[in-house]
């Protein structure tokens, strides 16, 4: 279980970016977090892993409190928690297994990552998960080769690999076209569920969140105004979060897209688009 | 941008009045000190040693051709030596610069206080002293000779290396150094993971385009003593033997060439 308390972080630059946020994410819950551009989104999710420093406020991982951890103890957490990123952020000019096994750095020696020596354990995982998002084939092709949605399965391969209890998920699909956002969206929804992981997902696209999360918050200027079940994300509900605007085209859309049928796990055809 | 109002018309025009007058008025300075500077540097010159100087050219020419070629069988070794001053001094150069260049990159310095300062100032007072002066210091303390060659071009090159390199640095992509980071990296592994990989071509590069530049300076370095070549590009020109200058340029002209040559493929292969 994550639980954020009185969570508050203030830029240097004076911007307050999230105000006193409480929140709590139970274990194998996969959570949408939404809001405006500048909500905080990001800023959230980042203070989980402390690559942003909050400013004040509590962040415990089960038993331990994050936000108190010493250098060491805060590389140890963060092999709990797996990213995943927008641009993918995968190392471009490494190959497509030495980005799985990044995955790994938190676990083996300097030297033993500096030789490529990972432990057999770690490459069997890594070509089981490649296997499992259909990318196995392309292990040794450099990440720069590889098309979008085949770079963010890298990413979640790296993300996985960790073993993680968490996943920190930041607009993964906000470089995708929409076929391919769905795939990525469901696929990370299976792992989830396959893992009993839990999630925070940020995402822009309201249709996306309400078809594959449980719960939905929403963010708006560093503050949390709607946490609940995607069922009761209303017009008046997104009014609030993002402002005024025709919402109730967005929300009709939702019933249709549910019946859609869409391939979860990327076929062959898929793997090498 | 000045817009006017005229009616219902808006005028644009690129600049308004002041700021155009302004401008000429720069431009027409700039004939007139051109003009001035033109007239004094005429008022000190010998014109007799002007007009002569076609004539002086075509007597030197006349003495330089044609290059003695049976001298050629002295200058191989020179030559080995002045690419090999050039090739070591490069790879001194190169090794030292790598941890400057981390310690001088405003993401990767240790301390922005107190290391980077170090490191800069190592790099500008690398690169504010030509080779020839290094070497001219180096021959003084430690004898005349290759040795003091290598470490003059290394001297000189390391500041070059490591400031294109920090820069190379301060330019990457820090979201993948955020993602190697997540994974609970430590630092030395942020660096090999994250870092590396993204400079290593501009490294590449850089290395080999000053190991370019090095094979040209090692060339000259004979001059003042240090070893190459340029021992007998002076010692030639001493005894005024044009027909053994001429060969010599002849001989640097075309190890330069060579070299450009084979960076130029090597960066083509690394990139």
């Amino acid at each position: 279980m994550l639980r954020l308390e009185n969570l508050t972080k203030r830029y240097k630059t004076g911007d307050l970016a999230l105000k006193d946020i409480d929140l709590e994410v139970p274990d194998g819950q996969v959570m949408a977090l939404i809001g405006p551009s500048g909500a905080g989104k990001s800023t959230l999710i980042r203070c989980v892993n402390r690559l942003v420093e909050p400013t004040s406020g509590s962040v415990r991982l089960n038993d331990s409190e994050i936000s108190s951890l010493g250098q060491n103890q805060l590389r140890k957490a963060r092999r709990r928690m797996g990213m995943i990123f927008q641009e993918y952020a995968l190392v471009e000019r490494l190959s497509v297994m030495e980005n799985v096994l990044s995955g790994r750095l938190g676990y083996v020696s300097f030297w033993r990552s500096y030789f490529r020596k990972f432990p057999q354990n770690d490459i069997d995982e890594a070509f089981r998960l490649l296997e499992r998002v259909g990318l196995d084939h392309m292990a040794d092709k450099r990440a720069d080769e590889l098309s979008g949605g085949q770079r963010q399965r890298v990413g979640i391969c790296r993300a996985l690999i960790q073993d993680p209890e968490l996943l920190l998920i930041d607009e993964p699909t906000a470089s995708l076209d929409p076929k391919t956002s769905r795939q990525i969206m469901r696929l990370i929804c299976e792992l989830c569920k396959e893992r009993k992981l839990s999630a925070i997902i940020n995402i822009h696209d309201v249709l996306l969140a309400q078809m594959f999360a449980e719960r939905i918050v929403g963010l708006q200027l560093g503050e949390v105004v709607y946490d609940g079940p995607p069922g009761n994300l209303t017009a008046d509900v997104l009014t609030t979060i993002y402002g005024e605007e025709d919402w109730e085209a967005t929300i009709e859309k939702i019933d249709d897209e549910d019946d859609e049928d869409l391939d979860s796990v990327p076929t062959s055809a898929d793997a090498v688009e | 941008m000045p817009i006017k109002q005229q009616g219902d018309i808006k005028i644009w025009k690129r600049r308004d009045r002041n700021r155009q007058l302004a401008i000429w008025f720069g431009q027409f300075m700039a004939v007139a000190i051109f003009v001035y500077c033109w007239q004094l540097v005429s008022e000190n010159t010998i014109w007799m040693f002007v007009t002569d100087a076609p004539r002086q050219a075509a007597d030197m020419m006349d003495r330089m051709v044609p290059p003695k070629w049976s001298y050629m069988s002295d200058l191989w070794r020179p030559v080995w030596d002045t690419i090999t001053i050039a090739t070591l001094g490069t790879l001194m150069a190169v090794v030292l610069a790598f941890p400057i260049a981390f310690l001088a990159a405003r993401n990767t310095t240790p301390s922005s206080a107190l290391v980077r300062p170090v490191a800069l100032f190592i790099i500008v007072s690398s690169r504010s002293i030509n080779s020839l002066l290094w070497a001219l210091m180096l021959v003084t303390i430690l004898g005349p000779g290759v040795f003091a060659g290598v470490l003059a071009i290394g001297f000189r090159s390391i500041g070059f290396c490591a400031k294109l390199l920090y820069e190379a640095i301060e330019e990457i992509d820090e979201t993948q150094v955020e993602a190697v980071t997540a994974t609970g990296a430590s630092g030395a592994q942020i660096l090999n993971y994250g870092i590396v990989p993204q400079i290593l071509p501009a490294f590449a590069g850089i290395s080999v385009f000053r190991w370019d530049i090095n094979v040209r300076e090692s060339a000259i370095l004979g001059l003042v003593g240090a070893g190459g070549i340029g021992l007998q590009l002076s010692s030639s020109i001493d005894t005024v033997t044009w027909t053994q200058v001429s060969l010599i340029l002849l001989v640097i002209l075309a190890t330069v060439i060579v070299s450009e040559w084979v960076s130029a493929k090597v960066r083509h292969a690394i990139i």
